[in-house]
């Protein structure tokens, strides 16, 4: 609005120009904090004091930068590119760009999610994600946008502003925009925490208008396992992560009566989500790796592709088994022809008879009717024909091969395909089945063969046996944390008594098979920590039966408690892991939360023993997700692989001046030792990511009884795992009442040796502004 | 003895600057002796490679004792050492080493300043082939040594690709030459 003039009682106005922007509904009557919708530099200073004391170790993956027309240009050493830039700033730019992608990727899920969910259930479908359990039902959302959100229309704010974000974001990677490493480390934070907005956004909406469970810690059990679907019928097999097409085949099998006439079978996280929406009609075959190991098995008679984490090669692989593809996501088109406006027959007609190999349909009820329809038509025709070899064939094969180990040399696991050869080519095929235990399914041995042999297929023809078998019990995701589950826990956990809140989340790129994720969720479990799954992670958590046959979901109870293995959901549930985190801050603590995102993290930072672990995290996802965790204060462990992230966050336990905190009772600054130690970091073995785990749940808040019991674990495991004491024992203790007391003698003993003096345990915080009185007051 | 610098994981490419070949053991052995102030660094693959009865471990320790090397183990390489009867110098992640051996003005183990020479072993590759370059690229007057079969051309100086035959005899030259007794 402008006036030119206005002339009142008091004043008389020119030129006077009003806008307004987003009008909200206000009946939320907190007061709203300090960052409402933060720009990309309004948590520049928290970020700055996280970064001080972690400080990013950069292990550059090339030595070149290829983004411009001047390049490339050698980084190496002390150089900078033809634009200035050096090599941490480099490094740092493109973790940005990774946790861009990973944040676009769950924003723009989360925004055709909802834009579907509107125009299914209208845009007043009332945000209910468990009811009077889980009245703070958008911690993050809250706690970063300052809005409460009530229907799916107010969650179109949010997306909006986690858009804009991401621009501004991935705009500063532009060459000759942002210079500073550590600038472009604190966007890398900003970055991960839009992604947790738009992940929250994605999880409420499919919550609320499909009625996918509801922080039910009961939530049903459901089937896991490439054994698990009936192939004497059609199967449908879907693999993604936006669920809205697998929904529009359950639906659609529903509505016609014929759910016992097809399997629905899904990989990675549509098959978490879509067994959310119906546990007894969907199954999950398996995480991400398990992708061309069931394709070429011929099981599926028809695919459907959503978004995220798909084979790019996934039709390639599908026409080699006959069977027809539906692509349903406007990101994966996959070069097939857009049949959305085709009658539904004609598509249908132009599957059966193989026609075109596939179709993209951008209508998930539309998707669901084809689907069916078609799989019903196909499968007869097809007879689960597959591309698996004959033992004959793989044996004629290994006596051919010249142990060139151009295969074993494109593994990411070094796994021994030659020496598997050698034994196949006298007929033992089981150094092959042992391969595909720990095989990640990248199928990169196969490009590297020379022959061209397809030496994954070897490895599945070799591991048939036990993959049939593979049958498991998985809990289907159960979404929020309960606000009455987070009173109960979160007085031991800010205290210490449960030791800490252990998140298995991430894809499946693991060094050595998924059972090395269950034996870290079991033995964090059987300590009483609290352990939370999501995604690939909480499928591997499955994927192993103890000697009754009973899997992990089977033996521990699903409910947020000391001794419980959750799986919380798909990768868009991990926001309520961040969401636990922040309520412990606001219901336990009474913490204000509303946009009040500093004084929440230095809580979380310095008081919730939580730790993420991401044993096979592969993708930019992942490195999003794990930032958006960094800026909250909770640090993440990777697997090996991990270490290829480029950059740790890491800190140095031998500098007492980075582990100085205020005490907010006194403003004194002392030193609180290094809890937690690092911010990111990478694991060796998951031996090192045990003891780690234990290590990095200490807090400064930990009272002596909580410490004492914090260090009984670390120590123990330590003594186990690594055969000997800590050499760090005298950092953590703060005075005699923190010593375990079944290892007095022995410690007492290390802290003489080591000088240990007894110091004062503060009540930590990294903020002036929350010290409630100073010296001289 | 293979002469070509090509890294083992064939996609895993460095440069401009790459791993000069050690094609002669003694090299190893010349640089060893010209270190001030050496270290070794043996990850969890040295007591699973390369075959039952030939142990990278093994000659770790018979190198630390022959050349004075202190030894740091990471993840849970301790356990394997001790069961030697060898007690590591140190254990710690091998991104911790990784981080305190980029700072210039880190005092070491001993206190005694920054090391001059850091030799690996035992590595995932992938994660020895990221911590060599944050060497290579971030720390000052540090040469290091991939003791590996495998070209890991982020080092200063690396062997090529190897047989575990040609390997192991070049790990006997080189603790012969160190004056191995």
């Amino acid at each position: 609005m402008k006036v030119k003039e206005l002339k009142t009682d008091v004043a008389l106005v020119k030129d006077l120009e009003l806008s307004v922007g987003r009008i909200f509904e206000e009946t939320w009557t907190e007061p709203v904090g300090p960052t409402p919708f933060p720009s990309i530099t309004d948590l520049r200073e928290w970020d700055f004091k996280l970064l001080q004391r972690y400080k990013p170790f950069y292990l550059p993956f090339c030595d070149v930068c290829c983004l411009c027309t001047f390049g490339k240009c050698d980084l190496s050493g002390d150089k900078r590119g033809a634009c200035g830039l050096n090599m941490a700033a480099q490094q740092s730019r493109i973790v940005l760009l990774a946790c861009c992608i990973g944040a676009a990727t769950h924003t723009a899920h989360a925004r055709h999610l909802v834009e579907h969910l509107i125009e299914k259930y209208g845009r007043n479908c009332h945000i209910d994600v468990g009811g009077v359990s889980v009245e703070v039902e958008a911690p993050v959302t809250r706690l970063v946008c300052g809005i409460k959100p009530k229907t799916l229309k107010d969650l179109e704010d949010a997306l909006d502003y986690c858009e804009e974000q991401v621009t501004h974001l991935l705009s500063a990677t532009h060459t000759g925009q942002e210079g500073s490493n550590l600038d472009f480390e604190s966007k890398v934070l900003h970055a991960g925490m839009v992604d947790q907005v738009g992940m929250e956004i994605a999880d409420m909406a499919q919550i609320s208008a499909y009625g996918l469970p509801k922080g039910d810690p009961e939530a049903a059990l459901t089937e896991i396992g490439w054994g698990v679907a009936d192939v004497s019928k059609p199967v449908i097999l879907v693999i993604g992560h936006n669920v809205p097409s697998a929904v529009g085949i359950i639906d659609y099998l529903t509505e016609k009566g014929m759910y016992n006439a097809v399997e629905v079978v899904g990989i990675c996280c549509t098959a978490i989500d879509m067994t959310r929406y119906s546990p007894s009609m969907a199954k999950i075959v398996g995480p991400i790796s398990w992708q061309l190991r069931y394709i070429r098995s011929g099981l599926p008679d028809l695919i459907v592709v959503d978004e995220q984490c798909i084979r790019a090669d996934a039709l390639v692989e599908a026409q080699k088994i006959k069977a027809p593809v539906i692509a349903s996501s406007p990101k994966n088109c996959l070069g097939l022809k857009n049949r959305t406006e085709s009658p539904a027959e004609e598509i249908i007609s132009d599957m059966v008879e193989g026609k075109v190999p596939g179709v993209l349909i951008l209508d998930p009820e539309k998707v669901g009717e084809v689907a069916v329809e078609t799989v019903m038509a196909v499968a007869p025709k097809r007879k689960k024909f597959t591309v698996i070899p004959k033992i004959e064939e793989i044996i004629k094969a290994a006596k051919e091969c010249t142990q060139c180990n151009e295969c074993m040399r494109a593994c990411p696991n070094n796994l021994p395909i030659p020496e598997a050869m050698k034994a196949a080519a006298k007929g033992d095929l089981n150094p092959f089945a042992e391969i595909l235990e720990n095989c990640v399914g990248c199928a990169r041995c196969d490009s590297a063969c020379p022959n061209d042999f397809p030496l994954h297929s070897f490895a599945i023809k070799a591991g048939q046996k036990s993959l049939i078998e593979e049958k498991f019990k998985i809990r289907v995701g159960r979404g929020a944390i309960q606000d009455i589950e987070i009173r109960e826990v979160g007085g031991p956990i800010v205290l210490g008594e449960i030791p800490g809140v252990v998140a298995l989340v991430g894809c499946a790129n693991y060094p050595r098979g998924g059972k090395e994720v269950a034996e870290i969720a079991e033995e964090f479990a059987k300590r009483r920590f609290i352990v939370v799954a999501t995604g690939c992670a909480a499928m591997s958590i499955a994927m192993v039966k103890d000697e009754e046959g009973k899997t992990l979901y089977e033996k521990y109870p699903g409910s947020f408690e000391a001794g419980g293995i959750l799986n919380v959901g798909s990768c868009v549930s991990n926001p309520h892991i961040a969401g636990a985190a922040i309520k412990i801050a606001s219901i336990f603590a009474k913490r204000k939360l509303r946009a009040n995102y500093e004084e929440i993290a230095d809580y979380i930072l310095n008081r919730v023993g939580a730790v993420g672990v991401a044993w096979g995290a592969m993708s930019q996802k992942a490195a999003s997700i794990a930032s958006g965790f960094w800026r909250l204060g909770v640090p993440v462990i990777v697997g090996p692989h991990g270490s290829k992230y480029r950059r740790m966050l890491l800190g140095r336990k031998d500098k007492e001046e980075d582990w100085q905190v205020y005490d907010a009772r006194t403003g004194d600054k002392i030193y609180a030792g290094p809890a937690p130690e690092h911010l990111f970091t990478t694991a060796e073995t998951k031996e090192e990511a045990m003891v780690m785990i234990a290590k990095l749940c200490m807090r400064p808040n930990d009272t002596t009884r909580g410490r004492a019991i914090k260090l009984t674990h670390y120590i123990d495991l330590h003594k186990r795992l690594y055969g000997i004491m800590p050499d760090d024992i005298h950092l953590f203790v703060r005075n005699k009442a923190d010593v375990p007391i079944t290892m007095k003698d022995e410690i007492l003993k290390i802290l003489k040796e080591k000088g240990w003096k007894e110091r004062r345990i503060p009540d930590p915080t990294l903020l002036p502004r929350l010290i409630r009185k100073r010296k001289g007051e | 003895m293979g002469v070509k610098a090509e890294p083992w994981q064939t996609a895993e490419i460095a440069g401009p600057k790459k791993a000069l070949l050690i094609l002669k053991p003694e090299v190893v052995v010349a640089m060893v002796k010209r270190a001030k102030h050496p270290i070794l660094v043996v990850g969890h693959l040295a007591a699973e490679d390369y075959s039952d009865d030939v142990k990278m471990i093994d000659y770790a320790i018979r190198m630390s004792k022959t050349a004075k090397i202190p030894v740091v183990a990471t993840a849970h390489m301790t356990t394997e050492f001790i069961k030697r009867g060898f007690q590591p110098t140190a254990w710690m992640s091998a991104m911790d080493i990784g981080n305190r051996l980029q700072d210039s003005e880190w005092k070491g183990l001993d206190g005694k300043g920054p090391y001059d020479l850091a030799l690996f072993m035992g590595l995932p590759y992938y994660m020895e082939f990221v911590i060599l370059s944050a060497l290579k690229h971030f720390s000052i007057n540090l040469k290091t040594i991939s003791l590996d079969r495998f070209y890991n051309p982020h080092a200063t100086w690396s062997f090529p690709n190897l047989s575990v035959k040609d390997w192991n005899e070049s790990f006997k030259t080189i603790l012969n030459k160190l004056g191995e007794k």
